[in-house]
């Protein structure tokens, strides 16, 4: 079954390439999310670590990242409108796999678990460069990330992604809708204001929170799709050259890590009105409050 | 010496402030030359503005270019970037530049370093070896970057509003250089239309700075001075529960754990007595500025700075300053 | 002489052959409709309602044959009492006129019931006179409902006419019997109801029909006598019929209803199925069509009468939230109605709109605080909370919950605390500084004592350590600066007394109390696993909490061998005992008790908090809505977090109501009454003149 589609979806397809024809040939369509398992940082002060180089994971909790959790439901939404396969695809360690189950219990019908020690410390390119690899060779219609992840904050993955697949993204998008081997989409743009698009499929789409409301996944839910079988490939199984992934392949280095400076840090100001407000100015303006 | 490329944005016709941000973002690279790239239709008035900054202007000028579409840009730029092979390349981390940097960056096989908020060129080596800060952890930590450019040199998309903008244009005389925009290179996104969102439907969950009011706003009328305060800042307002209790504003404002939850940069609290319920809105450890009649509300514990005063005799001089700070 | 009934020949029909035509007619076709009412309580969920055989006796004779829910309504409680009395005293009568119609004189049983049944005839037919005029003039806001799309106050007249029906006819019947009598010259001075069929005795009724009908001719009179026995016969018939198409099907259904109640769960859910106590063994979870609610609350839609009681004392549609009980079960039942006709086939589940989204909103479900209060107020002891929290186990499990509450819901399974704080922070109150308490004491004496660095005599408990108390915080004590302060307050008033307290610590999570109640069942099984082998590591006597949710919970929701109590429990204990010493109070504020809705309705301790109260000698005064009345303050844990619709808040009504009672300072002895109600101190400015208290914290201001 799969040999078929490897046949329809050539792994570099010619720059106009536009397979709209094979979608609406084909019975349904194919939709990969590319999700991540990040900390959420919201409640917690963080601690740096003694190395200077990470912070302290004690008090960390983990889950999707939030834009890929808009990124699934638009999916999952899409299936249930108009038909659909969804695969959810993450690279991490083990403990990623809770977020491939969560995705499987909000409908997701696929989960694929891209874990290797090779794969560890990439940077944005390698693991665009493991999604890629992961992807190309499948049939995919509608490649959706989040845009961008509550952890390294880069939003750079789902651009690289569509540059190797050499297949058209919009950025930020708030809107989806497939008709006919063309999504209409809205996105957003600079000044507060929306633009809609279109574009034909296969295409890459980075979206934006708040596109829908992400359905619960209860802990039943969750218990449900616990048996569900998870397949897991690894460097070779990719095809991939250890040496071009992972730490040791990174483009761009982390040195370290700090906390930002925050000026005194609660500091009552005090003095005559104008003095107040004059320093309160200084701290605003340092800070870009205008 | 490999030049510096600054791709600059247009907003409704003119020039994006961050064209010359960037500017002073490559000054922090070192002395090459800094070159904009200039991508649209009817450029006349930017490429006359932009080659007094800049010591050279390319210029893509094309009607498929009128619209932004980084997809497009990107491709577009490739080929260009791989002929000029600058030291770095600076993007807007706007929203056009998220999809730029990263197409671009895989395209010209670059590194990229996203959002970043300080740059400089380490050491003397000549393929350009780029160190960076860029905040991640929802802007809890900061983290410092580098890479080690090959011939197309580093890429970096700099975040807006980071680095200021001369005061006036160095009147570089820069040169204009008409770039071919190749006919087989052609846009994969058809533009529909430009929305603009509901304006009653603000989003304050989107917002970098804040002006969030609460009960010590005491009167609906009042509430025009926040307004005006924010405006001056550029900021959206915000309030606590109460305000919306007395529906002096939209419940869409509100922030707290039962309404929107906020990630600003900067958080002005006015009358904000920072209960709880109101702070737990309030996520990724914004600067928080806060001016408050009570001197032991619970705001001034987790304020950056705080002002012990009535706001409704500060908040219109803090609008005066501001105004006359930005002028 | 007057013609019997039973001796006529009707249309060559002899008179005890119409009447049992009319009986099996009528008979069989009671049967038919009810065997169809039945049938959708067969295909319903199972629910084991005959335990506890002597206490359900007990609730039927209070609150069905007693009606002891009624008086909480003066005029309609007076007026259904009466109309009810009626009922029970006619049905011999109407028994009786049955059997006339095979046999002449059946209906002679004595002077005595004869007196009984004609002078409540008259009640009975003032009485609906009464509440027609209610109804028509002054029409009573309850009645109407504002999410009410059909109405059914029709079927009120129509139930109204057919009582009135059944009064007259007998009136005319026996009337006219006694017209006849007095003109065939019985005499004058005999009592004209000597003549009555019904035996004689004092015939107000049927005497002032004789005398209206007096001038009529005989043949009329015997016409109308005759008319009169067998209008009220088939009224009598068409009546037993139209009850179970009704939404009067109440008469038939009130009594077995109380009978089958449940007894006052005392803040206990039903499990999700009876039969099935493994939630992963569940192909769904909770209530999505009707047939998956159980056969005890499809009797509860077709018990309801549409009163309004429940909706009048719910505080959600009190402040215009989309939520109004009553509805839930009319709407209920129009859906039973409609797809369960009595002619015709059931509609296919698939078929029909969906129960809820469509018929019932998410938002009317998610609006609900479980109070209680619409319990509280049936009747007929009709269930709300467990329907609602079975849909919204429906809700959960498909994944629809409103995004405000995602997110503490979630913070609760990855931290054990709805604000997403560090676990590990969880007995950080113990010591935390007294920011708190200056700031938000506001008319406190401020006698904190600085100096003992803010610990309140609470220890955290290592496993394997033993404490006499050990005291559940849950996370609302745990996390809120303001109730923490609450919670310090009540372990320097242990410390005072000498008891010995400590706190699961950081190995304590949510109780699960609301998760539960929101209908993520999933989260609170793990959840109390969590907090039972915590538990379960450490060896104490009692277990006290401050949060009347958790209380609740441990007492209700979990199944601990030691006893669970509320704080005002212990409090109350420590004054009887004289373990406390106060001083002398100059306090000459008034203050009043809010009864939190967990304390009070669900478990039934109104007195403890007013022990103490009266024990420190502060005048009080009570809110017109106390006790079991009182009024929700707008829900705890994670209501907080829900984001509805509403007009007013909860709170800020009852404060309202606080100051109507004359109070000055409103007690209450729960962390979320606390938060909502100082809310609304703030919003409605009355900051300056009123002041919120935790009970433990009234009573460690008063310490000597």
């Amino acid at each position: 079954m799969r040999s078929s589609w490897n046949a329809r979806w050539p792994e570099h397809p010619a720059e106009q390439s536009v397979d709209a024809k094979a979608l609406t040939e084909r019975e349904l369509m194919e939709i990969i999310v590319c999700i991540k398992r990040v900390p959420d940082v919201s409640e917690i002060e963080v601690e740096l670590a003694r190395d200077g180089r990470s912070i302290v994971t004690r008090d960390l909790d983990y889950d999707v990242n939030e834009w890929d959790n808009f990124a699934i439901e638009a999916a999952v939404q899409l299936k249930e409108a108009q038909g659909a396969r969804v695969t959810a695809i993450t690279v991490g360690d083990d403990d990623s796999e809770d977020v491939l189950r969560r995705a499987l219990a909000m409908g997701v019908d696929d989960a694929v678990h891209l874990m290797d020690p090779a794969f560890e410390g990439s940077d944005a390119w390698g693991l665009a460069t493991i999604l890629h690899r992961a992807i190309a060779d499948r049939p995919r219609d509608l490649v959706l990330t989040g845009a961008i992840s509550a952890d390294q904050a880069r939003g750079q993955v789902g651009g690289m992604l569509a540059a190797m697949l050499d297949i058209p993204m919009v950025a930020l998008v708030t809107d989806l809708a497939v008709e006919g081997g063309t999504t209409t989409v809205r996105h957003e743009v600079e000044g507060g204001l929306e633009r809609i698009e279109q574009v034909d499929l296969p295409a890459l789409l980075t979206v934006q929170t708040g596109m829908n409301e992400p359905r619960y996944v209860s802990i039943r839910g969750i218990r449900k799709v616990a048996k569900a079988e998870i397949p897991v490939l690894t460097a070779v199984d990719l095809g991939l050259d250890p040496a071009t992934i992972g730490t040791g392949a990174v483009r761009v280095t982390e040195e370290g890590v700090s906390l930002p400076t925050r000026g005194g840090g609660g500091q009552i100001l005090s003095g005559s009105a104008d003095e107040v407000i004059a320093g309160l100015v200084d701290r605003l303006q340092q800070q870009g409050g205008f | 010496m490999r030049k510096i490329l600054v791709v600059v944005e247009r907003s409704r016709g003119a020039l994006d402030e961050t064209a010359f941000e960037l500017h002073s973002a490559a000054k922090e690279l070192g002395e090459p030359a800094v070159a904009a790239v200039l991508m649209g239709e009817d450029l006349a008035a930017p490429k006359a503005e932009l080659v007094r900054w800049f010591d050279e202007v390319h210029v893509f000028e094309d009607p498929r270019l009128a619209q932004p579409d980084g997809d497009f840009q990107a491709r577009l730029l490739a080929p260009f970037v791989q002929r000029e092979q600058p030291l770095a390349t600076l993007v807007p981390h706007t929203n056009t530049g998220m999809e730029l940097a990263p197409m671009l960056a895989a395209r010209v096989d670059a590194p990229l370093i996203a959002d970043a908020v300080t740059m400089e060129v380490a050491g003397e080596t000549a393929g350009g070896h780029v160190r960076a800060l860029r905040m991640v952890l929802a802007g809890k930590v900061q983290a410092r970057v580098s890479a080690t450019g090959g011939p197309c040199g580093v890429i970096l998309s700099v975040r807006p509003g980071a680095f200021t903008p001369l005061d006036r244009p160095p009147e570089a005389g820069g040169t204009v250089h008409s770039e071919a925009v190749p006919a087989d290179v052609s846009p994969r996104r058809r533009f529909v239309e430009t929305v603009t969102p509901d304006p009653s439907a603000v989003d304050i969950s989107q917002a970098e700075v804040l002006v969030a009011v609460g009960r010590g706003i005491e009167d609906e009328e009042n509430l025009d001075e926040v307004r005006s305060l924010a405006e001056a800042m550029g900021a959206e307002v915000a309030c606590t529960r109460p305000v919306v209790d007395k529906k002096w504003l939209e419940k869409s404002r509100q922030v707290g754990t039962s309404g929107v939850t906020v990630k600003p940069r900067v958080y002005l609290a006015l009358g904000i007595s920072g209960s709880f319920q109101h702070m737990g809105g309030i996520k990724g450890g914004p600067f928080i500025a806060a001016i408050n009649k009570d001197p032991a509300a619970p705001i001034f514990d987790v304020a950056d700075v705080g002002v012990v005063g009535d706001i409704l005799d500060l908040v219109p001089l803090l609008e005066e300053k501001i105004r006359e700070r930005k002028t | 002489m007057a013609p019997a009934p039973a001796e006529q020949i009707y249309l060559g029909l002899p008179g005890p052959a119409l009447q049992l035509v009319l009986l099996l007619l009528s008979l069989s076709a009671f049967a038919y409709i009810l065997w169809k009412r039945i049938g959708l309580l067969r295909l319903a969920a199972p629910d084991p309602r005959l335990d506890r055989g002597l206490t359900r006796l007990r609730e039927l004779l209070v609150v069905g044959f007693g009606q002891s829910r009624q008086p909480r309504y003066p005029v309609a409680g007076s007026l259904h009492i009466l109309i009810f009395a009626g009922f029970l005293i006619l049905s011999v009568r109407s028994f009786t006129l049955l059997g006339e119609g095979f046999q002449e004189g059946f209906s002679e049983i004595g002077a005595g019931y004869a007196t009984v049944k004609d002078v409540t005839a008259l009640i009975v037919l003032l009485a609906c006179a009464v509440a027609a005029v209610r109804r028509l003039v002054f029409r009573p806001a309850r009645y109407r409902d504002r999410y009410a799309r059909v109405s059914h106050s029709h079927e009120a007249y129509v139930i109204l006419g057919l009582i009135a029906l059944l009064m007259v006819a007998d009136a005319l019947y026996e009337g006219s019997e006694m017209a006849l009598a007095a003109q065939a010259g019985n005499g004058a001075g005999a009592p004209m109801s000597a003549a009555s069929s019904s035996g004689g005795g004092f015939l107000p009724l049927a005497s002032a029909a004789a005398w209206l009908l007096g001038g009529g001719s005989a043949a009329a009179l015997e016409v109308l006598h005759l008319s009169g026995f067998w209008v009220h016969n088939v009224a009598l018939l068409f009546f037993l019929c139209y009850l179970p198409v009704s939404k009067h099907f109440h008469v038939i259904t009130a009594l077995p209803n109380v009978f089958l109640s449940n007894l006052g769960a005392g803040g206990r859910v039903k499990p999700p199925r009876h039969d099935q106590p493994d939630l992963d063994e569940l192909e769904e979870l909770g209530v999505a069509k009707l047939e998956d609610f159980t056969w005890k609350h499809i009797l509860d839609f077709y018990s309801c009468t549409d009163c309004g009681r429940c909706s009048d004392h719910c505080p959600a549609y009190f402040t215009g939230t989309p939520l109004s009980p009553r509805m839930i079960s009319i709407k209920c039942r129009d859906e039973a109605y409609a797809h369960f006709p009595i002619f015709g086939k059931a509609s296919a589940a698939e078929a029909r709109a969906e129960l809820v989204g469509d018929t019932i909103a998410d938002e009317e479900l998610w609006a609900c605080t479980t109070c209680g209060a619409c319990e509280e107020a049936c009747p007929v002891l009709i269930e709300y909370v467990d329907k609602i929290v079975d849909m919204r186990r429906f809700l959960v499990d498909e994944g629809r919950v409103p995004p405000s509450l995602q997110k503490p819901m979630s913070d609760l399974e990855k931290r054990g605390n709805p604000y997403g704080k560090p676990s590990r922070k969880r007995a950080d109150w113990i010591l935390n500084g007294n920011n708190a308490e200056n700031g938000a004491d506001g008319g406190g004496d401020a006698s904190d004592d600085e100096s003992d660095g803010g610990s309140c005599g609470v220890r955290r408990l290592a496993p394997g350590e033993r404490a006499e108390l050990l005291f559940f915080t849950d996370s609302c004590v745990a996390f809120d600066p303001r109730i923490q302060a609450t919670a310090r307050a009540f372990g320097r008033v242990l410390a005072a007394a000498g008891d010995d307290v400590g706190t699961l610590g950081a190995d304590e999570v949510d109780s699960g109390h609301e998760a539960r109640r929101m209908g993520e069942e999933g989260l609170f099984e793990a959840l109390r696993e969590q907090n039972m082998d915590a538990l379960k590591e450490r060896s104490f006597e009692r277990v006290v909490t401050t949060d009347p949710h958790a209380f609740n919970a441990l007492k209700h929701d979990y199944e601990l061998e030691q006893p669970v109590q509320h704080h005002s429990q212990v409090l109350a204990e420590l004054i009887r005992n004289d373990r406390l010493s106060f001083r002398s109070t100059d306090d000459d504020r008034v203050y009043t008790f809010h009864d939190p809705c967990y304390l009070g309705r669900h478990n039934g301790e109104y007195d403890a908090p007013r022990e103490v109260l009266d024990g420190l000698g502060v005048r009080t005064v009570e809110m017109e809505r106390n006790g079991n009345r009182s009024f929700c303050c707008g829900g705890g844990s994670l209501y907080l977090f829900y984001e509805g619709e509403s007009e007013t808040r909860m709170g800020e009504a009852r404060l309202d109501m606080a100051e109507k009672a004359g109070a000055q300072v409103v007690v209450t002895a729960c962390p979320f009454c606390l938060i909502n109600l100082e809310d609304a101190l703030k919003t409605t400015g009355r900051d300056d003149r009123m002041e919120i208290i935790d009970l433990a914290e009234l009573v460690e201001r008063s310490l000597a």
